[in-house]
């Protein structure tokens, strides 16, 4: 009885995500697929992509992509496809648009600016031990004209 | 009664940190060496009081104490002992009050190795540690109790989540927690250095051991848990840039940067503003990550404990110590003057490089991990950022890193040329080079990210070696070879660490790039391909575990009718806990791993297998710890033992 109840739970839950059923027989077209999902977001699951996920939504958005791929699609297509039905939320890769050129854009702007500071401050920096040497100059030189 | 008293001492060392937090810093204002002196046995009895605490804590588990709370979520009888200890963190209130003991065994550490310290900066830093134990034994007893009784104890628990009960990942989280509390030690250093108004090349000596071990231990505890998610969750990934993940890897990333500067202000008293913020926010993203795993406002694979009033007590410790620490750096670090002036071609001038490199990738991925958050609540777009995202954005600052590292590690100090520090390494980047090229020209794919990572780990190693050499000065291979062994211990830390990255910077490339993948449904006693490998599924067997119950597959692998190696992959069942798990079966080898997993029994009476060949995947783990162990080589430098305490009149001579 243990047993039984014991195989029961194990078919209810789904080893791993990418059944072997699902997988396209053109190596091509799956190696396409593979590629498109691991940019989509399993839509109820924490953080996993598609091919990772064993929710049921998952399959269908698997089997979804492969159909469109099937069908004659090309990959920004079956992409757009998706987004248009489960909105932006799925893709893992956020489009630069609109606000999101914030997220992109971050990093390259922060290494500018910091490259920009770090220059900045080293030429002020070598300006100002400039002055100091000439401030010494001058010391001497004040020195001598108040022995004269 | 033992686990009272465990209560007991918590609210003690409460008591004690609050102590230690004021008397010392009001001594250290008013100089005086009696109110000082409350700092050296206070941060000791914290200490001893924490422990006795958690030793209590452990108590409760090891006997399996229904009537505390916390067990009763998190044990049960029939856990191996093992896990039934690694329960005691595997919880938020646990882990805080590890995470208090390790806080509370660094201030010891302070005070029991700090002797040749001045006295007010050593009084400081002792108080600094102090408030920060203040806070969070104030955030434990508050919100998050962990000796809270049940009024009707069970007759059993509930059990560890079964992901977690793995030997990998039993000592994964001590080791995070020694890396983000040892940051605590540097930031404590830099706010006491702040309160002093003084930063000099002997504050860079001894600030730079303790945040080099929280490196190590954040590097390791990293490592861990990196290798425990490659063979537990099952499809063989390493690093999923899940948020948690992040908040571990961003301190990572600004204690590297610090540990750098920190040498740039020990040899040349240049760049100290600098080291300061870098400590700051060290500890910062440490305080950041906390936040994250324990406030659940990203949700993520990890997060436990997701409670906004915990979240919001969280974010007001952030605010205390960063607002006031930055706020403090605001209105000291003009006073802090740099000394070495240096040229635009310089050691200085790469270590800058360096720094600016890693900072800027440590607020790639935090902008990226907080940004679905930002996004949802200032534009009303709600999206994901994922490891697309963080593979395009975050790798290019890597590959210009270990571009400039081999030339930057060997540039001299103050002034440079670049054309004659490069003259020795012609010969590594010719052999990289060509290295990538070759690799290039084997593969079948177009790709270019396994071209790319072979010729920068080769750069990046050779380039370390190369710098042994010169270090090894001129004579004859004899006389070179003799003075192998009498080089410093940091200058052994340095190429160890640098070749631990350039490895890794090869195995991630190459592991992602040259996987091979294999999904089918497979009867027993048919044998399939995978690359050069045949594989038999011979037999699957119930299994009972002591926790679990579990089908075990027998999968012979041959390759050209040779055995190769018998495994067993399987899935388990947690009945306490209903949670499946999958363990894959790996044949570890030097350029491979065979990566094995079993699935759902199908209606023709076959099982689906999912099979890989994973290259090189071991030296990921293995470059980590090269990392760690230049690291501790450099920990064990003589410099930092000797003499550490003479706080020199003038910058030390540019090696």
């Amino acid at each position: 009885m243990r047993r039984l109840i014991l195989a029961l739970l194990l078919f209810a839950a789904p080893a791993f995500a990418v059944q072997p059923g699902e997988v396209l027989d053109d190596p091509a077209l799956e190696a396409r697929a593979r590629a498109i999902s691991v940019n989509l977001r399993c839509p109820v699951c924490q953080g996993e992509t598609i091919d990772d996920s064993n929710a049921p939504i998952s399959r269908d958005l698997r089997l979804a992509v492969r159909e469109r791929l099937v069908a004659g699609d090309s990959d920004d297509q079956v992409v757009d496809y998706i987004v248009a039905r489960f909105g932006e939320f799925v893709l893992f890769k956020p489009r630069a648009q609109g606000s999101s050129l914030i997220l992109w854009l971050a990093g390259p702007a922060m290494l500018l600016a910091g490259a920009g500071i770090a220059f900045a401050v080293s030429r002020q920096r070598a300006a100002a031990s400039e002055a100091e040497a000439l401030s010494d100059d001058d010391k001497s030189r004040l020195a001598r004209l108040l022995q004269e | 009664m033992i686990v009272e008293f465990g209560h007991f001492t918590l609210v003690l060392a409460f008591m004690v940190a609050l102590v230690q937090s004021t008397v010392p810093l009001w001594g250290a204002y008013q100089r005086d060496p009696r109110l000082m002196a409350v700092a050296d046995p206070a941060a000791v009895v914290q200490l001893l009081l924490v422990a006795a605490s958690f030793a209590a804590l452990t108590y409760g588990f090891v006997t399996s104490d229904f009537s505390l709370k916390l067990v009763v979520e998190n044990s049960h009888t029939a856990k191996p002992m093992l896990y039934k200890i690694a329960g005691v963190w595997g919880n938020h209130e646990g882990s805080l009050l590890l995470w208090v003991v390790i806080l509370a065994a660094f201030g010891a550490c302070a005070a029991w190795f700090g002797g040749n310290l001045p006295s007010t900066l050593k009084a400081r830093v002792l108080a600094v540690q102090g408030s920060i134990g203040v806070a969070f034994m104030g955030f434990m007893l508050l919100t998050s109790n962990p000796f809270l009784r049940l009024a009707s104890p069970p007759l059993n628990g509930n059990d560890l989540n079964p992901l977690l009960q793995d030997p990998g990942l039993a000592f994964h989280p001590p080791f995070l927690y020694l890396g983000y509390v040892g940051l605590s030690m540097s930031f404590s250093f830099a706010v006491a250095a702040l309160l002093e108004g003084r930063v000099d090349a002997a504050w860079g000596r001894w600030v730079r051991p303790w945040t080099l071990a929280a490196w190590i231990f954040l590097t390791i505890g990293i490592a861990l848990g990196s290798w425990w998610a490659y063979y537990e969750l099952g499809w063989g990934g390493f690093w999923f840039w899940d948020p948690v993940e992040n908040a571990s890897f961003m301190p990572w990333l600004i204690a590297a940067a610090l540990l750098h500067s920190a040498i740039v202000v020990e040899k040349r008293e240049s760049l100290k503003a600098w080291t300061i913020l870098l400590a700051i926010l060290a500890f910062g993203f440490s305080l950041i990550g906390t936040f994250i795993v324990r406030s659940g406002v990203l949700t993520s694979v990890h997060a436990f404990a997701n409670d906004p009033e915990r979240g919001v007590y969280i974010l007001g410790i952030l605010g205390f110590f960063m607002g006031g620490s930055l706020l403090l750096f605001a209105i000291r670090a003009s006073a802090l003057e740099a000394r070495g002036v240096f040229s635009m071609v310089s050691r200085e001038t790469a270590l800058i490089a360096n720094n600016l490199l890693l900072a800027v990738s440590a607020l790639v991925v935090f902008v990226g991990t907080i940004w679905p958050l930002v996004a949802e609540l200032l534009f009303g777009r709600k999206l994901s950022v994922g490891a697309p995202f963080f593979d395009a954005a975050f790798s290019p600052f890597m590959v210009v890193l270990a571009l400039i590292l081999p030339l930057g590690a060997m540039l001299p100090w103050k002034r440079a040329e670049i054309g004659r520090a490069l003259l020795p390494l012609r010969g590594a980047l010719v052999l990289a080079v060509a290295l990538g090229l070759l690799v290039y020209a084997m593969q079948t794919g177009k790709s270019a990210l396994g071209p790319v990572g072979a010729a920068l780990g080769a750069w990046v190693v050779m380039g370390a070696l190369v710098d042994l050499g010169q270090r090894l000065g001129r004579g004859s291979v004899a006389e070179r070879f003799a003075r192998l062994p009498r080089l410093p211990r940091a200058d052994w830390g340095k190429v160890t660490a640098h070749s631990g990255l350039g490895i890794t910077l090869f195995a991630v490339a190459a592991m992602t790039a040259w996987v091979t993948e294999d999904i089918r449904v497979v009867k027993i006693g048919e044998p399939f391909a995978l690359g050069d490998y045949d594989i038999t599924l011979q037999a699957v067997n119930d299994v009972n575990g002591p926790n679990y119950q579990s089908i075990m597959a027998d999968m012979l692998v041959t390759k050209s009718g040779a055995f190769v190696a018998l495994l067993h992959p399987e899935k388990r069942f947690y009945p306490v806990a209903e949670m499946p798990t999958t363990e894959a079966a790996i044949d570890q080898g030097v350029t491979r791993d065979l990566y094995l997993v079993i699935g759902d029994k199908q209606t023709d009476g076959g099982y689906a297998v999912r099979t890989y060949i994973k290259p090189f995947a071991d030296w990921i783990w293995g470059g980590a710890m090269l990392m760690a162990l230049g690291g501790m080589l450099s920990l064990s430098d003589r410099r930092f033992r000797a003499a550490a305490g003479a706080r020199r009149p003038l910058a030390q001579p540019a090696e």
